[in-house]
């Protein structure tokens, strides 16, 4: 069974944070929300597998600290 | 009728007299006269058991409440008997469209037959009226039934080995008692309330309105569903043909509304004109408001009392799931219940009953709680993706089966049935359903597979190897011709065979068999 990658997957990091936060330039929390729930859907069937996605739901879901 | 003050009338019946003397003990009661309640006394009498029913309504209702039948049910109302005539006056449909805003091309389409070759259709529409009819005089037609109408339960005791009713009717109480009751008696259900029990799940706010019109329209028989339509801006929208020209109209409501109002021409009729056009003649046949519920009691047999249908489970509509969940009760229920009277089978197999009609009723809940918090969704979060989903639907295939306007009733497979025999390990099945699944049906040169297996165990063999099994049915399809689709779709090799329960739901199935195999499934289906 496939697991969740955790440890570092990009060439650059630093490219792929730019992308995911220039989405959302000029938009307001109602127009971000939407396009974020738009990524996650792209990217979760992108990965597909039921057990990878469930497991980024649960690190995704720690308490904030 | 007097007690019933209110609910419109199809068909007038009267009240049956009450008893001149009292009755002796019943083998079995129904209460309730609706369609699970038919639905199980019919089957019942066609084994040959005495059935009493005991309905608190004296004529039929109007309304048409529940519209959309299952493949599935009809397969159960063919072996009854009362499948050709229903499907013949109802509106058959298979196709179901999904829209959004003004949009005149669906965001997602699906369809509900996507095997074909199948006697029953996907669906057919038609009003619950016609189905308590044609279920009301099949049983009338069977000497096995004593019909009672007008009879309201208002007491129930329970003793070891029977239950004693208090039955009032307008002539006075009386007293009768039977060593079975089954509750078909409905969402509130009096004996659920007698027996001091209750359901367990959500209730969800949202007020919806059913709006049933009479109008002429050409339009193609198809579910027609809107999320954000410009008729009913920010909410969601249903149409849907039933027989007589009559159009099931479904409005989103909301929270918080007041619901004499939502019931007024004056809220109605701009919604109607909405969705059909402003010119749009047309006349109100039945108008409801109702919120969504998903809830079921924690058990469903209670000593010498069964519950069965919406006594038992209630579901959000728009799935199908509430009388289709009901017949899938009776189904499930009646060849247990039979088994145990004649001694064929143990008490404990009506746990089994227990256990999965739980199943179904807990499948049912989850696919409408699903569908219901994506038509109003939870948080302003859940809200955030139900529009993200439709976004993509327009452009992306990924994304239309996200999206969710109810997911129709299907049949529920019990893979964990402990009335099942597990494949054997060194069996290998391209195809069929395995244990636990509903038989599918399949074309043969003069007729139809599931007209053959009937409602009995049956065996359902290419070429089987000896005797016929007492006990079980032969169905050998080796002497039969044009049975190409069959084959395929059991991948039923020469030698192979399955086992059947009186369900049609499959308890085993083997390359190899044998009478000693078969011999160990058939008690393993009757629960020994």
């Amino acid at each position: 069974m496939a697991h969740l990658t955790t440890t570092p997957n990009t060439a650059d990091p630093d490219a792929v944070f730019d992308l995911l936060v220039r989405l959302h330039d000029g938009l307001d929390l109602e127009a971000s929300l939407r396009a974020s729930a738009r990524l996650v859907l792209l990217l979760a069937n992108h990965i597909g597998d039921e057990a990878v996605i469930r497991e980024a739901v649960r690190l995704a879901a720690r308490p904030q600290t | 009728m007097a007690n019933f003050a209110g609910i419109p009338v199809w068909r007038e019946v009267g009240a049956t007299p009450k008893p001149d003397a009292p009755d002796r003990r019943q083998e079995i009661i129904v209460v309730g006269g609706g369609p699970v309640g038919l639905t199980v006394a019919l089957d019942l009498a066609r084994r040959g058991r005495k059935v009493t029913i005991l309905t608190a309504l004296d004529f039929i209702p109007a309304g048409s409440k529940a519209i959309c039948f299952s493949r599935r049910t009809l397969e159960i109302w063919d072996r009854l008997g009362v499948a050709d005539a229903l499907v013949a006056k109802g509106v058959t449909w298979n196709v179901g469209k999904v829209f959004r805003g003004a949009a005149d091309e669906p965001v997602y389409r699906f369809d509900m037959s996507p095997v074909k070759h199948q006697k029953m259709p996907g669906f057919i529409n038609i009003q619950q009226y016609y189905v308590e009819e044609a279920l009301t005089d099949a049983v009338q037609a069977r000497t096995e039934v004593d019909l009672r109408w007008g009879h309201r339960v208002i007491g129930l005791t329970q003793h070891a080995d029977h239950v004693a009713l208090d039955v009032e009717t307008p002539q006075g109480v009386y007293r009768i008692e039977a060593d079975w009751v089954i509750a078909c008696d409905g969402n509130r259900s009096p004996v659920r309330q007698m027996l001091g029990l209750d359901f367990e799940g959500r209730t969800f706010e949202d007020n919806f309105l059913i709006a049933d019109v009479k109008i002429r329209q050409s339009w193609p028989a198809e579910r027609l569903f809107w999320f954000d339509p410009p008729f009913n801006p920010g909410r969601s929208a249903l149409l849907h043909q039933q027989p007589d020209d009559v159009w099931r109209l479904d409005f989103q409501l909301g929270p918080d509304i007041d619901r004499e109002a939502c019931l007024r021409p004056e809220s109605i009729d701009p919604l109607v004109r909405g969705l059909l056009g402003e010119g749009a003649e047309f006349i109100h046949e039945w108008s409801s408001v109702y919120t969504f519920q998903c809830r079921r009691m924690a058990r469903f047999v209670h000593g010498r009392v069964i519950f069965a249908g919406d006594s038992a489970h209630l579901v959000s509509p728009f799935g199908a799931r509430g009388c289709n969940g009901g017949v899938a009760d009776a189904d499930n229920l009646v060849w247990k219940l039979d088994r145990v009277l004649s001694g064929d089978a143990p008490v404990s197999l009506l746990e089994s009953y227990n256990a999965e009609a739980i199943a179904t009723a807990d499948e049912n809940i989850r696919h409408s709680t699903n569908a219901t918090d994506f038509l109003t969704p939870r948080t302003p979060a859940a809200r955030v993706y139900r529009d993200a989903v439709l976004d993509l639907a327009q452009d992306y295939a990924f994304a239309r089966p996200f999206v969710n306007s109810g997911r129709l009733s299907t049949p529920v497979a019990y893979p964990g049935s402990t009335l099942s025999t597990c494949d054997a390990p060194d069996a290998a099945w391209a195809d069929g359903p395995p244990p636990g699944a509903p038989a599918i049906d399949a074309p043969l040169s003069d007729g139809w597979l599931l007209n053959q297996l009937g409602g009995d165990f049956t065996v359902l063999a290419n070429g089987w190897p000896g005797e016929e099994t007492p006990g079980a049915r032969l169905v050998d399809v080796s002497s039969l011709t044009d049975t190409d689709i069959l084959a395929r779709r059991y991948d039923l090799q020469p030698g192979s065979a399955y086992l059947l329960r009186p369900d049609q739901y499959v308890a085993a199935r083997w390359r190899n068999p044998d009478s000693a195999k078969l011999a160990t499934a058939l008690a393993l289906a009757k629960g020994h």
